[in-house]
């Protein structure tokens, strides 16, 4: 094809977007009102990107088209442009921030594509379609007759897309990194998922399942990004957060609890009583949090929301299972004793009645 | 004809405004003239809001001085799926506070993804004297105690719902807050609670509401203390409840199984968490008169869901785990010839393998099965175009067809082809298609198939398709009806969304993260259209930054009447036409 040196000289065109978009939307509606026949060369025409885009009578019809329905002026879509081309030496840093980062896949393909970095990195740059322009252009010319009346004579896939296929479907062999928010599920039917694997037996083959639910999805969800969970403490309005990613040991999460709250019972000790010994006090307080031997005691919600103690499970356990921290006066942690468990705290309840 | 409608009296265009319940309608009648404009806007009592941003709260009262219900939605549905950073935005307490002066005679408050703090609860209780229905659908940023509030203040409350919120659990005895001469309770729904509430207050309340008819119990009410809660309520119609799991008791069995007899209206079952295969036959009694079963949180297997299933023949509703299997879904075919609505939910979406045997052949028996078939949820690990074709011509009635195949990309695993063809199919038969969600591997193709064929689409949701701005131009320029579009990791960029602009004037929003949308773009747009809020999104960094053509994380567009909003956190950024200043 007219390949590179044409693609280059297209690249400030393309960032011309206004213009540019007007007279493919207005093309496309005219062609649309003189019927489909049109249709198909405009469509090649926009494929690839650059493909043909400073087509002559293009131009023409491009800034007639400006003219009846400019929202925006050429004055700001060039400036726009000549902004674009002189941040074109940063793009390296831009990729490397890329979104697609996220799914893997993107960018990989554009790491491999052997085209410059201008190119690749412009924002209406499409991945795939460039590093494999012209054979992609090949195969829209020869499906484009098959393809053009699908919808009465629903054909087993047109193939245009077979080279796309193969890319992805090679990487498909390699495991999917996690993403968030995919499958869209909401969050409560992942815990659900959880939940039910631990405190259900039910038969052999469903808890195989499970356990693989157990194996599998705990990494997967929390590998990604940190895992936050609330604590909150008594005496203390506000909750904090902490990322439980931060920690590897109980040790940890416990000196980590007393810098979240030490200051904020500081404070709340000053404006009530005031004084001195105060501050010794407030930095006993909130040692012993896990062997119940300080004045506050670290407990959790756990995913069945059952509240336990911190620190009776090996470490990984407490970190796959907890909802969520309180940090617990110890003398109500006796009076609360009994509740320990869900079946407990019911029974008690009833009893109440 | 004109003259003639000027002459009537106003009390009588009143009159008969008041038999319109449609939105759209109300909507166009107003559009008439200036005084029907003026005499419908004394009359609408019901407001939906689709977007809170969208207008203010003083220019909805300004205009409709006497409403009593209203519905308010806050953050992008991607929000359902942690795409939206925690503290976004969506606060409700703008409005109530608005509204409390405004409208006293207030009787309705529906909100849908919002925060809604205490203090706004103890508003709403507090300022409206009649207030009557209280919906929190995933809504956030309130707990316990301002129920509390509500309970013990909202004498004539009939409906307090509050569907897949996150509350902030502080205690179970806000229920017990209702007054012991509270009984105007039609419905409650409290799956969403995490901790025990009050058991003994909970069965006080449902014996002395005599109109009560919907119960939707949490996860935390024993499966023991069930049929208790059902003598007391007869006549219920819907029952969702707690966890379905019990040590085997042949008392606790036939208590149940007794209970649920007494229960001759039941329409609708949900609950069942944990659900054991030894309780199911209890609820058998029932069966028959189910339009509306609930199972998504119950892992039953495959074969007693059959046998569950071969109960209830007048099934119009059924959401159920992948645990039903394509057999499950044969039988399902079989028997519920009612069916309209069926949601099929993965039990293991982040496994690499199938756990369970549920593939194409269970929806397309489905979609062939039962007639009336309309509206579809599922997720699945593999589907072929052929597959698709046969339910679009089984199935020209669907309204809304959500299909999601787990790993993103996944081609036709028959022919190893995108999915084009296959959901080219869906649009061009269901001609009724308001809603799709489309996955699998798919080409520009499929998206000029959707914006040929799919002219009532309202809401398509994208994710990982299309190769380029054509699809997303061919969607802006076709789906004339198109009111909210969401896409997510698709390289869709500057041109297609630049070259459509004044097409996201006529929608409600449009939400993209991780395409290849310029900043620079966000801003021209931001600029050019002032009517759009264009919000950037970016927890990372100022988004001013980096590069004009460094593609943005994410991007939700949405018209407004309101202008930029004003509590935007400090990753997000408006583009209006003050920006450039700003951020330069």
């Amino acid at each position: 094809m007219e390949g590179r040196s044409r693609r280059e000289e297209v690249c400030p065109q393309l960032l011309d977007l206004i213009p540019q978009n007007r007279e493919w939307l207005v093309n496309r509606d005219k062609e649309r009102s003189h019927g489909s026949s049109e249709e198909k060369k405009l469509e090649l025409r926009l494929g690839p990107p650059g493909q043909d885009w400073p087509l002559k009578e293009n131009n023409r019809e491009r800034d007639e088209s400006l003219l009846s329905l400019g929202y925006f002026s050429p004055m700001a879509s060039g400036a726009h442009n000549t902004t674009n081309i002189s941040n074109s030496g940063n793009q390296g840093s831009v990729l490397s921030f890329s979104p697609w980062s996220s799914s893997g896949k993107f960018q990989q393909q554009q790491g491999k594509a052997p085209t410059t970095t201008f190119l690749q990195s412009l924002p209406v740059a499409k991945e795939g379609s460039q590093p494999c322009c012209p054979t992609k252009v090949v195969d829209l010319h020869s499906v484009e007759k098959k393809a053009s009346s699908p919808a009465t004579t629903p054909s087993p896939a047109p193939a245009p897309a077979a080279n796309t296929a193969v890319p992805n479907s090679s990487q498909k062999r390699t495991a999917p990194a996690p993403v968030v928010g995919w499958p869209p599920i909401r969050s409560f039917r992942k815990n659900l998922a959880s939940t039910s694997s631990s405190s259900k037996p039910s038969t052999e083959s469903q808890s195989y399942i499970q356990n693989k639910i157990m194996r599998e999805k705990k990494p997967l969800e929390t590998t990604r990004k940190g895992l936050f969970v609330k604590i909150n403490m008594d005496g203390v309005p506000i909750g904090r957060k902490v990322d439980l990613k931060a920690f590897d040991s109980y040790e940890k999460l416990s000196s980590a609890v007393d810098e979240l709250f030490s200051g904020l019972i500081e404070a709340q000790r000053d404006s009530s009583a005031g004084g001195i010994q105060n501050n010794q006090e407030e930095e006993k307080a909130i040692t012993g949090l896990l062997d119940g031997s300080g004045e506050y005691t670290l407990v959790y919600e756990d995913n069945e929301g059952d509240r336990m103690l911190v620190g009776d499970v090996p470490w990984h356990m407490f970190v796959s299972t907890v909802k969520r921290l309180r940090v617990l006066k110890s003398s109500e942690l006796s009076a609360l004793s009994p509740f320990s468990s869900k079946q407990d705290q019911m029974r008690l309840d009833s009893s109440l009645k | 004809m004109l003259r003639m409608a000027s002459s009537f009296p106003e009390e009588v265009l009143e009159h008969v405004f008041s038999f319109i319940q449609s939105d759209t309608d109300r909507n166009a009648i107003s559009m008439v003239c200036k005084s029907w404009y003026e005499i419908e806007r004394w009359c609408r009592r019901r407001i939906f809001v689709g977007n809170c941003y969208a207008v203010s709260p003083g220019m909805v009262i300004r205009r409709f001085p006497e409403v009593r219900s209203i519905e308010l939605k806050g953050k992008p549905h991607f929000a359902d799926f942690n795409l939206v950073p925690e503290g976004w935005g969506g606060y409700v307490s703008p409005w109530i506070v608005a509204m409390a002066t405004a409208y006293p005679w207030l009787e309705e408050i529906r909100l849908k993804r919002m925060v809604i703090m205490d203090e706004s609860l103890e508003l709403i209780a507090k300022s409206f004297k009649n207030f009557k229905v209280l919906v929190l659908s995933s809504c956030e940023g309130f707990s316990t105690d301002g129920l509390a509030a509500i309970a013990a203040h909202c004498r004539n409350l009939r409906e307090l719902d509050l569907q897949e919120s996150e509350v902030e659990d502080l205690s179970g005895h806000w229920l017990s807050h209702f007054p012991d001469t509270y009984t105007s309770l039609v419905s409650l729904n409290i799956s969403c609670l995490v901790s025990e509430v009050s058991f003994s207050s909970l069965e006080r309340l449902v014996a002395r509401c005599p109109n009560l008819r919907s119960l939707r119990l949490n996860r935390a009410v024993p499966l023991e203390r069930l049929a208790n809660l059902l003598l007391r309520a007869p006549q219920l119609a819907e029952l969702g409840t707690g966890v379905y799991q019990a040590e085997l008791r042949p008392d606790v069995y036939s208590n149940l199984a007794g209970a649920l007899l007494g229960c001759k209206e039941l329409k609708s079952l949900s609950g069942f968490w944990d659900a054991v295969p030894a309780y199911l036959p209890a609820v058998y009694s029932v069966c028959p008169g189910l339009t509306t079963l609930n199972l998504s949180y119950a892992a039953i297997q495959s074969q007693d869901l059959i046998k569950l299933l071969s109960q209830c023949q007048n099934l119009q509703r059924l959401w159920v785990l992948d645990y039903i299997e394509d057999d499950g879904l044969d039988a399902l075919a079989a028997s519920c010839k009612d069916l309209r609505e069926l949601r099929v939910f993965p039990s293991d979406p982040f496994g690499a393998e199938p756990n369970v045997s549920l593939t194409e052949r269970g929806l397309v028996s489905v979609s062939e099965g039962c007639p009336k078939l309309q509206s579809v949820l599922y997720f699945c690990r593999q589907m072929s175009n052929n597959a698709l074709m046969t339910i679009a011509r089984n199935k020209p009635n669907f309204t809304c067809f959500r299909l999601c195949i787990i790993e993103p990309r996944t081609p036709d695993y028959v022919t190893n082809q995108p999915l084009d063809a296959g959901f080219g199919a869906i649009v061009e038969h269901c001609k009724d298609l308001r809603r799709l969600s489309v996955s699998g591997l798919l080409t520009d193709r499929a998206f000029e198939y959707i914006g040929t064929y799919a002219k009532k689409l309202e809401m398509l949701s994208l994710a990982f398709a299309g190769d380029s701005d054509l699809g997303l131009h061919h969607v802006l320029s076709g789906c004339d009806n198109l009111r909210k579009l969401e896409i997510r990791d698709c390289p869709f960029g500057d041109k297609a969304l630049l070259a459509n602009a004044a097409k996201l004037e006529t929608m409600r929003s449009l939400w993209m993260s991780s395409c290849m949308v310029s900043y620079g773009a966000c801003k021209l747009l931001g600029q050019k259209m002032p009517r759009l809020n264009v919000e950037v999104i970016d927890e990372r960094e100022p988004p001013a930054t980096r590069s004009e053509s460094s593609p943005v994380e994410k991007l939700y567009i949405y018209r407004s009447v309101a202008g930029p909003r004003h509590d935007m956190p400090d990753f997000v950024w408006t583009m209006d036409k003050h920006s450039a200043l700003r951020l330069s």
